[in-house]
């Protein structure tokens, strides 16, 4: 192979790769830092998107925590209004793209291959690109903070005209950090589609899938949909505040309603693209403590697809008091209470799997059980919101403030936990220190509970979101959700504490660290060495 | 790479590198609009940057698969992976479509008093919708004086372009067949259909400005104009330059019958070009 090697400055990093390809178990790369730039495995990628992940979720949480300081008791106390609302808008946008997305990529680069038998991601150096351009999205983003005029004040939305028009130089740079996010996406989820696709161990057909692989499939096909949707949108918003356009400026001829329009296109499945993947990881768990085969699961399959198709021709619920005809507010209200059927499909199977299971509760299970309940209250409010007629009330109150938090805090965010405890013993080899894991799901379940119910009660007497005082009435509401904040946000400490200490060392985990567990990551080493399934596994498949 | 093993790239210094070049050029730009010139130097290092370190990567990428590194399994890594990202440029031009779209059949008439929205109206008692919109409705706001005829440039140049996907496919039959002067031939010519609507873009675009007064700030008609036919110019320029690359390839030898999918893939992106134009051509222009 050397022989046929070019002259020139490439040729060594030529022969290096050669020398990677065939070493098996032993890293023969670069070491230290440039170790972690350069590489392309896909576990140590997967570690990295996870720990960004980490770092955004206490950055996020602490903007949460001004938030919820500012609103523990009426009347301005802490912050300027300016201030508050840059705190919203940049908690928001923290984490949705820099903590829940990343998290469920990190964990799709983790296990995706480690399911599936392949030895990597379809496209490792695209991996590494993709994981990289975050970090500096993200330092551009949050340096938005101490930029002349502060950071982006106008909601984690970013409507026009105040996104625009009245909106602070800073959102320049939130522009090209949402682009540079964007490509990081729509990248990442090409990868996982072609690593899927094309790099199944051989015998494993499409319905023979691990759930969690089946979720990442489908919410990568939204990825690509959507991402570049909203990155038309925010060039958009670029071009009415630099050049002059007049896209979002009835003046011109255009229309604000048309950034809306535009944005939620792209939103509403976003949103799904949050919440498909903890289906899929609640999927695999539950049957797993259970100790019984999924129930239904082609039926979990249809159901996750339909909720992608769906997700396409919502959009309009987020907009049903912008003025609207009569004919969209119907249409989009029908097409939403749609989206409950599969959702309902899901939670019954979920439940019908715990059906006279061998249960155990582990942590994992503990996330996973608290995430059935929790993410259907969620469920259920946001079928509440779906009626239009009603939605004129809660609109804009924090009756919404709760419901899409009850989705992605005990939904999105404990399905990641549950991950993370349940894959724990393989990316380490240790178990999480069981004490401590309890104490952390209880101090959160109590925690987020106390956070997000009384917002419900708020939002339903007509507290508005997004302003940083409010009326008496409210005032013993929003005492107790910030004493559930505060609490909520402490214990994500211990969550860390386990981590660290799992990575340290604890109760040495088996290849087949839960005994209920079927999928191929289980048949490798825990922790798992830097390569696995260097050649393609030998896969039964169970017919389901 | 046999033995049923599969084939795990080297780690690369490309990538992190693209990151920081891209960054670098997204920082300096966004520092031009909005603190002025001292973005220029940092846009400009981070444009060269990434110019440079896509043609060091793809060159990687090139010399590979001229060792044989890549197997058929990395070849449908490829196929899916292009196949793909044309997925999400195609929802790129869609959401500009659509937003063209919403302003013609809702937004402007609305304004004007018509349909479900037409309170619209209180805004702009004196208004009229019409498209092309040459009278946008706030007097702030200077319209075009006229607009463009979609059967001279615009005309010729669907013409190009669509000539130019076939001669590529003539081309890439060519090379399917090993006849390596009729690809070299076929494609020289639509690399120069390429540039010949590069060139007339430009021409256009001139007149547009100098004397029709289509300009980015004259309403929601150049605005759109603009959008739609400059992300499309943006494409053909990439295209062209894509295909170019194929060219030199070729001219050096590269490509066999059965190995060949660089060529097929920047095929697939002219061919969507050439998509989209057609829809550029029929909403933009004629309609």
């Amino acid at each position: 192979m050397a022989s046929h090697l070019p002259t020139g400055s490439s040729a060594s990093q030529q022969q290096s790769g050669a020398a990677e390809m065939t070493s098996d178990t032993h890293h023969s790369g670069p070491t230290g830092l440039m170790r972690w730039l350069l590489t392309t495995n896909h576990k140590e990628i997967g570690t990295l998107y996870l720990l960004f992940s980490l770092a955004m979720f206490f950055i996020g949480g602490l903007f949460a925590m001004v938030v919820r300081a500012e609103l523990f008791q009426p009347g301005l106390q802490l912050v300027q209004p300016e201030f508050f609302n840059q705190m919203t808008t940049m908690h928001g946008l923290i984490m949705v793209f820099g903590a829940v997305m990343p998290a469920f990529v990190g964990l799709a680069n983790w296990m995706v291959p480690l399911q599936i038998g392949a030895p990597d991601m379809a496209l490792p150096r695209l991996n590494n690109f993709s994981f990289w351009l975050l970090p500096v999205a993200f330092t551009m983003l949050l340096a938005t903070l101490v930029m002349p005029g502060g950071a982006p004040n106008f909601g984690w939305t970013f409507y026009a005209p105040l996104s625009t028009t009245y909106a602070p130089p800073s959102t320049t740079f939130f522009i090209f950090s949402l682009h540079l996010a964007g490509i990081s996406s729509i990248l990442g989820a090409i990868n996982i589609i072609a690593t899927i696709l094309n790099l199944r161990a051989p015998g494993m057909r499409m319905m023979d899938m691990p759930l969690f692989v089946w979720t990442w499939l489908i919410t990568a096909f939204l990825l690509i949909a959507v991402m570049p949707v909203l990155a038309g949108v925010i060039t958009m918003m670029l071009l009415d505040i630099h050049f002059g356009t007049s896209f979002f400026n009835a003046a011109g001829g255009g229309d604000p309603v048309l950034f809306q329009h535009l944005f939620w296109f792209f939103g509403h499945p976003e949103v799904y693209i949050m919440i498909l993947p903890a289906f899929g990881i609640v999927s695999v768990i539950i049957p797993t403590f259970a100790r019984k085969r999924l129930f239904g699961y082609a039926s979990m399959v249809y159901a996750t697809a339909s909720i992608a198709i769906l997700s396409f021709l919502v959009w309009a619920h987020h907009m049903f008091v912008v003025g609207l005809p009569l004919t969209a507010e119907l249409f989009f209200m029908y097409s939403t209470m749609l989206i409950s059927v599969p959702t309902g499909v899901k939670v019954f199977n979920w439940i019908t799997t715990l059906f006279r299971g061998s249960l155990t509760f582990e942590p994992p299970m503990l996330f996973a059980l608290a995430f059935v309940v929790l993410f259907t209250i969620g469920g259920f409010s946001g079928l509440m919101l779906a009626i239009s007629p009603a939605d004129f009330q809660y609109h804009d109150t924090y009756f919404v403030v709760a419901h899409f938090h009850y989705v992605l805090v005990p939904g999105a965010v404990f399905a990641i936990m549950a991950a993370v405890y349940y894959w724990l013993p393989k990316w380490t080899g240790h178990y999480p220190h069981l004490r401590l894991s309890q104490w952390h799901f209880w101090l959160s379940v109590v925690g987020v509970n106390l956070t997000f119910f009384p917002m419900h009660f708020a939002g339903l007497a007509g507290m508005p979101r997004r302003i940083p005082d409010y009326s008496l009435q409210f005032a013993d509401f929003n005492m107790i959700t910030s004493i559930g904040g505060f609490l909520f946000g402490l214990s994500q400490l211990l969550f860390v504490l386990v981590v660290v200490l799992c990575v340290r060392g604890g109760r040495k985990a088996p290849a087949q660290a839960w005994e209920g567990a079927e999928d191929l990551e289980w048949t490798v080493p825990s922790p798992a060495p830097l390569h696995t399934f260097e050649t393609p596994p030998d896969f039964t498949p169970y017919r389901h | 790479m046999s033995g049923g093993s599969y084939y795990v790239p080297a780690s690369s210094k490309w990538p992190i590198l693209a990151c920081l070049a891209l960054g670098g050029m997204m920082l300096g730009t966004g520092m031009l609009l909005v603190y002025g010139a001292s973005g220029m130097p940092i846009m400009m290092a981070g444009l060269v940057g990434v110019l440079l370190v896509m043609a060091l990567w793809f060159r990687d990428v090139v010399l590979e698969s001229r060792k044989g590194l890549y197997d058929e399994q990395m070849d449908r890594s490829f196929r899916w992976g292009m196949g793909w990202f044309i997925f999400s440029e195609v929802m790129f031009f869609a959401a500009f479509f659509g937003a063209l779209f919403y302003i013609r059949i809702f937004a402007l008439p609305w304004l004007d008093g018509e349909g479900a929205k037409g309170v619209a109206a209180l805004l702009w008692p004196d208004f009229t919708a019409s498209w092309p919109l040459l009278e946008p409705p706030g007097t702030d706001v200077q319209g075009p004086s006229s607009t463009l005829s979609p059967w001279h440039l615009p005309l010729v140049n669907t013409l190009i372009l669509v000539g130019s996907s076939i001669t590529l496919t003539v081309a890439h039959e060519g090379l399917k067949e090993g006849q390596r002067r009729v690809v070299k031939n076929w494609l020289g010519l639509t690399v120069l259909l390429g540039l010949c609507f590069i060139a007339i873009q430009g021409i256009e675009y001139r007149e547009a400005y100098l004397h029709y007064g289509i300009t980015l700030d004259a309403g929601i008609y150049g605005a759109t104009f603009f959008l739609l036919t400059g992300f499309h110019g943006a494409h053909v320029i990439i295209g062209t330059l894509i295909l170019a690359v194929m060219l030199v390839r070729v001219l050096r030898g590269h490509f066999a019958p059965d190995d060949q999918f660089g060529f097929e893939a920047a095929a697939w992106y002219w061919h969507f070009v050439d998509v989209v134009w057609i829809g550029l051509f029929l909403f933009v222009y004629v309609f």
